[in-house]
């Protein structure tokens, strides 16, 4: 292909890359304008992506599965409905496995309440101990046979109560990990009993973990049924369900009408975050800073090539005299200068998104994180950097093509 | 002697390589300047014209002129029978490629090439066969005995050889017209003697020379001389002095 009837491009292409191996210094700190502005673009899209990625990677864990539903005002009172939430009537009720799991998506719900024990202490079978304090201030709580898998409970040993226990309000307890040792209760084959005030009651098992609600491995658990029989009317104060992957949303938004039908507006249901936003808005967070400084370095790169290019075309006026004696047109003098400039901010697009992704790749590597970057960004960067160039270097090749041959031979050797 | 009348040309079958036809050029400053003023000079192929004047005469001027770098503000101008004031700006560029050959009192080489890329450069914006242009840089090279320093920098040669370069930059191309620029301002006596050697040769096989001097040693070995004062051009006879005289004699006339 020719340009006109005479220069050809691949001519075009070589008088251009001789024309910025003349200054080979000069060329590489011009090109590292646009490098370390691509870079930084880079760089900053593939760190937000990973570090989203991550973000969002460790909610789906747990975090994602889990619904929560409590009285919408229980936050403000500590604990327990309010009075007159009371006056209507429990806003929660106990039967949660029955109203749950029959929706598509729920893989296990439980309930839980804190007993009303008042300032009764709690020990196990007495041994004086005049050095040890054998009494413990230890939560109650009265819970319902779902809740061990809905929180992904582990028991170190024995059992979990069934509705069974609660219903005849047997005398049983489950101890958390914390409460078994504090207690020291170890194992529960030779039906070893504790106090809660006056009353005695079996530990029939003992929970080694739970994966939420972790202050149930320092608290005492007995069956539902157990506490209101002993302590009094009870209303959940709770409800804790854990969904299939995804379906959390959709369970969240179904939980209060399966709960209390009548009253769904009593209810506040604590729902995961939609990953899909929580990814959006890291990113979003971390990109808006870290692109505007990329964008900026770029506009810094851009002023570079054009403050270069120009420098250049004023040192090189001679040459363009003598190139327009040889015949070049004005539209040769500004293509030469032109590619030149492009060839600049192509090269630092492309030295740039390699530096970017190592810098994406080296950052994840340090955190053992999965890189992850949209796969047009390394490739877009090329030609972003030879637009970045190109731009740059309009004006400089303007001035260079109206400079006319007497005066550009005259003013250079 | 031939008149230069619009008859005359018409009859006479040789195409002038430059025909001027009372060319004038004014400089739009602020006083107008006038540069040259109804110059007259026709230079048929094969003739060797040297320039003199004073500095400021307008020597450069039609020099430009010639040269298609610079355009005339009155009268006619043709080159190899092209009036170049009709064309756009972008074919007086190829018409330069195509039928002039520069040779400038610096040199005019770009310092970080090898001396045969800047001989190649002559033929970068021309019309042509890009193959065998290496050859024929070559070739030009060889004409002006640099065959040896066909990979060297032009800042590791002597001025004499930086301008020999530059002859073969001109000639490469094979052009109409040599337009020399003072070639010899920058050159001791020597090698002004070897240039001027390479002239004669160049005019033997039948190459139109224009040389812009004020070096008399230039001058008389030209075959005509014109003189430039203030932008009036009168030819010397030199007839009288020049054993390479042609039975035509001189071929312009000043009007004055």
């Amino acid at each position: 292909m020719t340009i006109g009837p005479r220069l050809t491009w691949r001519d075009l292409a070589s008088e251009a890359i001789a024309g910025l191996f003349t200054r080979p210094v000069r060329t590489a700190l011009t090109v590292l304008g646009t490098v370390l502005g691509i870079g930084a673009l880079v760089a900053t899209l593939g760190v937000s992506k990973t570090a989203g990625n991550r973000i969002v990677g460790r909610f789906d864990e747990l975090a994602a599965t889990q619904v929560s539903v409590e009285p919408a005002s229980n936050g403000l009172f500590g604990g327990g409905p309010s009075e007159e939430q009371q006056r209507q009537g429990a806003v929660l009720p106990w039967n949660v496995e029955d109203r749950l799991l029959r929706l598509n998506g729920v893989v296990a719900a439980g309930a839980l309440a804190d007993a009303n024990v008042g300032q009764a202490l709690v020990r196990s079978t007495p041994i004086h101990d005049p050095l040890g304090q054998t009494e413990f201030q230890m939560r109650t709580v009265a819970a319902t046979p779902g809740l061990l898998p809905a929180l992904r409970g582990i028991l170190a040993t024995g059992r979990w109560f069934d509705e069974g226990h609660s219903d005849r309000a047997d005398r049983t307890v489950v101890l958390g990990a914390g409460a078994a040792r504090r207690l020291n209760v170890t194992r529960v084959d030779n039906q070893p009993a504790i106090y809660i005030g006056d009353d005695i009651f079996t530990v029939i098992g003992i929970l080694a973990d739970v994966r939420r609600e972790a202050d149930l491995l320092n608290a005492v658990i007995m069956p539902s049924g157990t506490a209101q029989e002993r302590y009094g009317d009870l209303a959940p104060s709770k409800v804790v369900i854990e969904t299939e992957i995804g379906a959390a949303q959709l369970i969240a938004s179904q939980a209060a009408v399966a709960l209390n039908p009548n009253n769904p507006e009593a209810l506040r249901v604590g729902a995961p975050p939609d990953p899909r936003t929580t990814r959006r808005k890291v990113e979003g967070d971390v990109n808006s800073l870290f692109l505007v400084l990329g964008l900026v370095s770029l506009v810094v790169g851009a002023i570079g090539i054009a403050n270069v290019t120009l420098v250049t075309v004023l040192e090189r006026t001679g040459e363009i005299g003598l190139r327009r004696a040889l015949g070049a047109a004005r539209r040769h003098i500004a293509l030469q200068f032109l590619v030149e400039s492009t060839a600049m901010g192509l090269a630092g697009g492309i030295i740039g998104a390699s530096a970017g992704t190592l810098i994406v790749v080296a950052v994840s590597a340090s955190r053992d994180w999965t890189p992850v970057l949209d796969a047009w960004v390394p490739f877009a960067s090329p030609f972003v950097g030879a637009i970045v160039g190109l731009v740059a270097g309009l004006y400089p090749s303007l001035r260079a093509a109206r400079m006319e041959p007497v005066d550009a031979l005259r003013a250079g050797t | 002697m031939r008149l230069d009348t619009p008859s005359t040309v018409a009859v006479n079958p040789i195409v002038p390589v430059v025909e001027l036809r009372d060319v004038g050029k004014v400089f739009a400053s602020e006083p107008p300047v006038v540069a040259l003023e109804g110059v007259n000079l026709i230079v048929d192929p094969g003739d060797y014209v040297s320039v003199v004047g004073p500095s400021g005469s307008g020597k450069s001027t039609l020099l430009n002129i010639v040269g298609c770098l610079d355009r005339h503000t009155s009268g006619q101008f043709l080159l190899d029978g092209i009036d170049v004031a009709t064309l756009k700006d972008g074919q007086r560029a190829a018409l330069r490629g195509q039928k002039i050959g520069f040779v400038f009192q610096t040199f005019h080489l770009l310092a970080h090439r090898t001396v045969e890329e800047n001989v190649m450069l002559a033929e970068l914006y021309r019309r042509g066969d890009r193959k065998g242009r290496r050859e024929r840089a070559e070739a030009a090279l060889h004409k002006v005995g640099l065959d040896s320093r066909l990979g060297f920098k032009p800042t590791k040669l002597s001025g004499g050889e930086r301008q020999r370069v530059a002859m073969a930059r001109a000639l490469v191309a094979s052009p109409s017209l040599l337009l020399c620029d003072e070639p010899t301002g920058n050159l001791d006596s020597k090698n002004t003697e070897a240039l001027l050697d390479l002239f004669d040769g160049l005019r033997a096989d039948g190459l139109t020379i224009i040389v812009i001097t004020h070096d008399e040693a230039v001058s008389r070995r030209a075959q005509r001389r014109v003189r430039i004062v203030d932008g009036i051009l009168t030819e010397d006879d030199l007839t009288a002095v020049t054993a390479l005289s042609r039975s035509s004699g001189p071929d312009v006339t000043s009007p004055r």
